[in-house]
Formats: structure tokens, C-alpha cells, sequence
């Protein structure tokens, strides 16, 4: 029981988003394991972003965004969590349009650690130059930590939010679109950290390019109009072993 | 290609080109109005009073004497200090409680409130904002100055507290309103992206929300002092008028705007005493400027601090 509890990180259970009498998503179930990249694919409206809202309880803070069924979150299901703020601190989360607060480059890193209680200087110092590191920025921006975030341009400031999610050491990581921002040279580094990150981390990649969850994702689900199609070894689904022909289809880029 | 489409990108003056033209014309011609007129009433207001101070009013005795007896035989007194301490009092007082009172609204109706209750606030605030001030100065007359007799036990109740809560409740609408807009401005991509880093709402509000609004929220402050410093009703009929330093919120006081206005319709145009006035005009002009300047300085520093 042990065990198998620490092996599943996210257990979605018939999980349905609704917006007013829109549906995003509907009777969604699904585990993603600890220490794996999960890849979403899905084309557009398909309730990928809607998914991701819902993990961290964004639904709380959106109009009309309707939550129902279960998400478990290390066997305990999300809504279950009394300190959302601990929740949410846990889970890092990257938008697919980039957010640099509008505070300093420094600060944005450091805002997460100051949340947990880290004081000294000489620490946040290092949480800030390793996570810039790791999300590819550090080397362009050292020279100036203390100018405004906000003013980094687009594909830095996607840079400066993931160092930002890393900064909150978190258990889970949500990516959702990263790359949309960003320079493909720039994706490819940042895909090579990520594949380091899942040492320590859960990540679930939502991802427009199919290939992105080819070359990074241990399994795939594929959504398709608010229904999770199937989902399944990321290696076997790039070889055409799917359940459902319309997983094909979209992953050959025959849709629509 | 084909003709009309070549036609389409030929470079002719058309509509839209004629139309653009006039816009551009008629806004430029607002904008300089309003610069003209601004300078129109300076022009003014300088011609009246500035001769004045350089050749006759002895500008040391001004800034150090209570003493204000312009129409004093035969020789007036234009001792402004005690007008100066009455205006900066009744002002400092109503920022005192109009600042905390007017932000907190702000945040609650920009941040906290949703749905019917936000609205009512709104449409409350606005209604207060509404109010003239010889309403609010009647309020002060009629409810305050009894009030304040009872509680405190004093025998006057036309005072700087009197004049101070009269004039921070009317400069709060409008300060909270202004202080709302800079919230709102803030997008809420910020709000999300603190809060799904598992930052509480107080320390979204604190560390990320009022820092970007800290702008807007000068402004508010400023625009109620502004306000502070022009009211001139209101100020007339609470603080008691009394020509006096006052050293405890239950003085009555002067204002330099409720002098003018009491005072000029007594003058024959042209006298010292009306020139005077006018002297005190421009110190209310240059207050006022000196406030905007030190405003801009502070916005502009606070953004180059951060970039
Ligand atoms: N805040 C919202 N209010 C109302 N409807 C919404 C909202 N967010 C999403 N929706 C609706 O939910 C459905 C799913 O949207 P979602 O953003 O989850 O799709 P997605 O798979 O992320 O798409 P994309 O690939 O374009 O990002 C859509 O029909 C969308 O219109
Ligand atoms: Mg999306």
C-alpha cells in the first residue's frame, strides 16, 4: 500500500471541467507516476491548460471554472488540502505565456524561497544563481539580477518563470506550452535540464509539439475535445501502437 | 496582379488619411488650449499678486507672523503663518485618516470584494464622491461640532478635527476610486502567477500587487492632498475661521483658501489688501506645483530603483 502510494504521484479520478455549459474536459482518469515526465498532447481546446488549472486548485481564483471528480495528489486528494498555500508550494507551474513579476530579475527567483521562510542572504543568493542555471538564463542576465523582470523579452522571461518554479523546489512541475516563447535552441537546453529534473521531480509536460513529448516524455495522454483518448508509453504510441486510430492520426499530423 | 487590388495599395490620399488629419488637428488644438489657459490664469493671478510681494510685502514678517490685519488702519499687517499652519493642519489631519481609510477600501473593493458587494461599494463611493462640499461643510456645522463638544468636553467644536474629518471624508471617495483604478491596472496574470507559487493573498497584495500600483497610489495620495490644500467650503464653514496657530486638534484655525474666499468680495480691486489675496493665490499655485514635482520625483525614482 506503501509503496504503491509513493509510486503514484497525481491519480486523476473521473475528473470533468466545466465553464459555465462549456466542458473542458470530461470523465478524465489517469496516474502519473513519481519521477516521470508526463506528456499531454492535444490539439487546441482539447482542456490541456484546463487540466493543468485544476491540479493547484486555479479553478478557485477563475470565474465560472467548475471543478468535478478527484484529483490526488500523493493519495490526498487535492480539494482535501486545508493550507492551499502549501499545496500550491509544492507544485511549480509554467504558464504558457511567460509572467515576469514586476519586481527585479533577483527577486523573482528569490520570492518563492523568501516564502518559505529562507532568510540569509548568502542562500538565497545560491537558490538564485542555481535555478537561473538550470532554466538557461543565468549566463545573460548575472550582470544585471537587479533590473526589472518584467522587462526581460518574452523568451527570457519563460527563462526567468521556470527558474522562478524551480526556485520553489518543488514535487511536481507543470509546464504547460514552455516552449512557446522560446528560442528552439534555447527549448533544446532547457529539454536537456529537464530530463536531468526528473531525478527529483514529477513533471507533467503539456505540449503542442508532438515532438517535444517524443523526445522527453516517459508516457503520453493524448485529449482530444475534453476526452482523454488514451494514454500511453510515449515509445510505443510514436510507433503507432495505440488503442484509438485518432492517436495516430494526430501524432502523424493527419488531424483536421 | 489583378487592377482593383493594385488599386487597393496605390498611395492615395483617401478617407481614412483625410479623417486622421483632422483627429490629429482637433487634439492638437485641445491640448494647447488647455496649456494656454493654464497659463492664462497663471499670467493672472501673478499680475494681481506678484508686484505686490516684491515691492511691499515684507515676505520675512509673512512666513513668521501670525498677524494677518489687512484692512488694519493705517498701517495693515500680512502676517500669512497662521493661515499657512491652519491649511497644513486641517490638511495633514484629513490625510491621517482619509490615506489608511481610502487604501483599505481600495484593496477591499479591488482584491477581496466580488460580485454584488463590489458593486454597491462602487456605486456608494461614487455617490460620496458626489456630495458638494458646502454639503459636507454643513455636516460639519450641524452634526460634528455638537458631536465633538459632547465627547472631548470642549467649549468649541469649529476646530482642525472638526475641519480634518470633514475634509479626509471628502477627500477618501476620490482617493479610493483613483487607488482602485491603479489595482485594477495590474494585471491579474500577476496575482496568478504569485498565488500558484503558494503565496497567501495578503502577500500577493503586499509584495506584488501594491509595489506595481505604487504609482497610482502616489497619485490617489497626492490628488487628496491636492484636494486638501484647494477645499475651500468646507474648510470655511468646520474649522471655525479663527485667525490662529493652532497647537492641538481642538484649536479652530484659518485656511488660506477660506481667506480668499471670504475676503475678496470685501476688497475694492486694485487695494493692497486685494493684491494680498491674490500673493496668497500664488503661494497656494506654487504649493501645489512644488506637491506635483516632488510627486514626479518620487514615481520616477521608484521605477529606476527597480530597473
Ligand atoms: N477562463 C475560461 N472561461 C471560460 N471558458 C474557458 C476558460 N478557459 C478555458 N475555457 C474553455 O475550455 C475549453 C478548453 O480550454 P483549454 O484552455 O483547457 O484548452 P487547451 O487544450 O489548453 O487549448 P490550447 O492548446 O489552445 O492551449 C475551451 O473550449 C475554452 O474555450
Ligand atoms: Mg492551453
Amino acid at each position: 500500500m506503501v509503496s504503491t502510494a509513493s509510486r503514484i504521484k497525481l491519480s486523476v479520478k473521473d475528473l470533468s471541467i466545466r465553464y459555465g455549459s462549456t466542458v473542458a474536459l470530461e470523465g478524465a482518469s489517469f496516474d502519473v507516476r513519481d519521477n516521470e515526465i508526463f506528456g499531454i498532447i492535444g490539439p487546441a481546446n482539447s482542456g490541456k491548460t484546463s487540466f493543468i488549472r485544476a491540479i493547484n486548485r486555479m479553478d478557485e481564483m477563475t470565474p465560472g471554472m467548475e471543478v468535478r471528480g478527484d484529483i490526488e495528489f500523493n493519495g490526498k486528494s487535492v480539494t482535501d488540502w486545508r493550507n492551499l498555500y502549501a499545496l500550491r508550494s509544492r507544485i511549480g507551474v509554467v504558464f504558457p505565456l511567460p509572467v515576469g513579476l514586476p519586481m527585479s530579475i533577483y527577486e523573482n527567483v528569490a520570492f518563492a524561497a523568501k516564502l518559505r521562510g529562507v532568510k540569509g542572504k548568502a542562500d538565497l543568493d545560491e537558490v538564485v544563481e542555481r535555478c537561473l542555471t538550470r532554466a538557461a538564463l543565468w549566463d545573460e542576465v548575472k550582470d544585471r539580477l537587479d533590473s526589472l523582470g518584467s522587462l526581460l523579452s518574452g523568451g527570457q522571461q519563460q527563462r526567468l518563470t521556470i527558474a522562478r518554479a524551480l526556485s520553489q523546489e518543488p514535487e511536481l512541475l507543470l509546464l504547460d506550452e514552455f516552449s512557446i516563447a522560446v528560442d528552439p535552441v534555447t527549448t533544446m537546453r532547457i529539454e536537456e535540464v529537464l530530463k536531468e529534473l526528473k531525478q527529483e521531480m514529477t513533471i507533467v509536460l503539456v505540449t503542442n509539439l508532438t515532438q517535444q513529448a517524443q523526445r522527453l516524455a516517459d508516457r503520453t495522454a493524448f485529449f482530444l475535445e475534453g476526452k482523454v483518448v488514451e494514454v500511453g508509453d510515449t515509445r510505443a504510441l510514436f510507433k503507432g501502437q495505440t488503442k484509438d486510430p485518432r492517436t495516430t492520426h494526430y501524432i502523424e499530423g493527419r488531424f483536421g | 496582379m489583378s487592377a482593383p487590388q493594385s488599386d487597393r495599395l496605390d498611395d492615395r490620399i483617401d478617407a481614412a488619411w483625410i479623417w486622421d488629419r483632422i483627429a490629429r488637428a482637433v487634439i492638437f488644438i485641445g491640448g494647447i488650449s488647455a496649456i494656454v489657459f493654464v497659463v492664462a490664469i497663471f499670467v493672472f493671478v501673478a499680475k494681481e499678486g506678484l508686484a505686490f510681494i516684491f515691492e511691499k510685502l515684507d515676505l520675512g514678517f509673512f512666513f513668521t507672523s501670525p498677524e494677518w490685519r489687512p484692512a488694519q488702519e493705517p498701517k495693515p499687517e500680512f502676517g500669512g503663518l497662521a493661515l499657512i499652519a491652519g491649511t497644513a493642519s486641517v490638511t495633514g489631519l484629513a490625510m491621517l485618516i482619509a490615506v489608511p481609510f481610502s487604501l483599505g477600501v481600495a484593496i477591499y473593493i479591488g482584491e477581496f470584494a466580488t460580485g454584488k458587494v463590489r458593486e454597491t461599494l462602487k456605486i456608494l463611493v461614487e455617490l460620496l464622491a458626489a456630495i458638494p462640499s458646502v454639503v459636507w461643510g454643513f455636516i460639519g456645522l450641524t452634526i460634528l461640532n455638537p458631536l465633538i463638544i459632547d465627547v472631548f468636553d470642549v467649549p468649541v467644536g469649529l476646530t482642525v478635527l472638526n475641519a480634518g474629518i470633514i475634509l479626509g471624508l471628502m477627500a477618501a471617495p476620490i482617493m479610493t476610486t483613483i487607488a482602485e483604478d491603479a489595482l485594477k491596472a495590474v494585471p491579474d496574470t500577476y496575482r496568478e502567477a504569485a498565488e500558484a507559487m503558494g503565496a497567501t493573498r495578503w502577500q500577493v497584495i503586499r509584495q506584488v500587487v501594491l509595489p506595481s500600483a505604487s504609482k497610482g497610489l502616489v497619485a490617489a495620495i497626492l490628488l487628496g492632498v491636492g484636494r486638501g490644500f484647494g477645499e475651500t467650503m468646507a474648510v470655511l464653514m468646520a474649522s471655525g475661521h479663527s485667525i490662529n496657530i493652532p497647537t492641538s486638534p481642538f484649536d479652530s484655525a484659518r485656511a488660506l483658501t477660506a481667506t480668499i474666499a471670504a475676503e475678496l468680495g470685501d476688497t475694492a480691486k486694485g487695494s493692497d489688501h486685494y493684491k494680498a489675496l491674490f500673493s496668497l493665490g500664488i503661494l497656494l499655485f506654487l504649493v501645489t506645483f512644488v506637491i506635483n514635482l516632488l510627486a514626479d520625483v518620487l514615481v520616477r525614482k521608484g521605477a529606476s530603483d527597480r530597473s
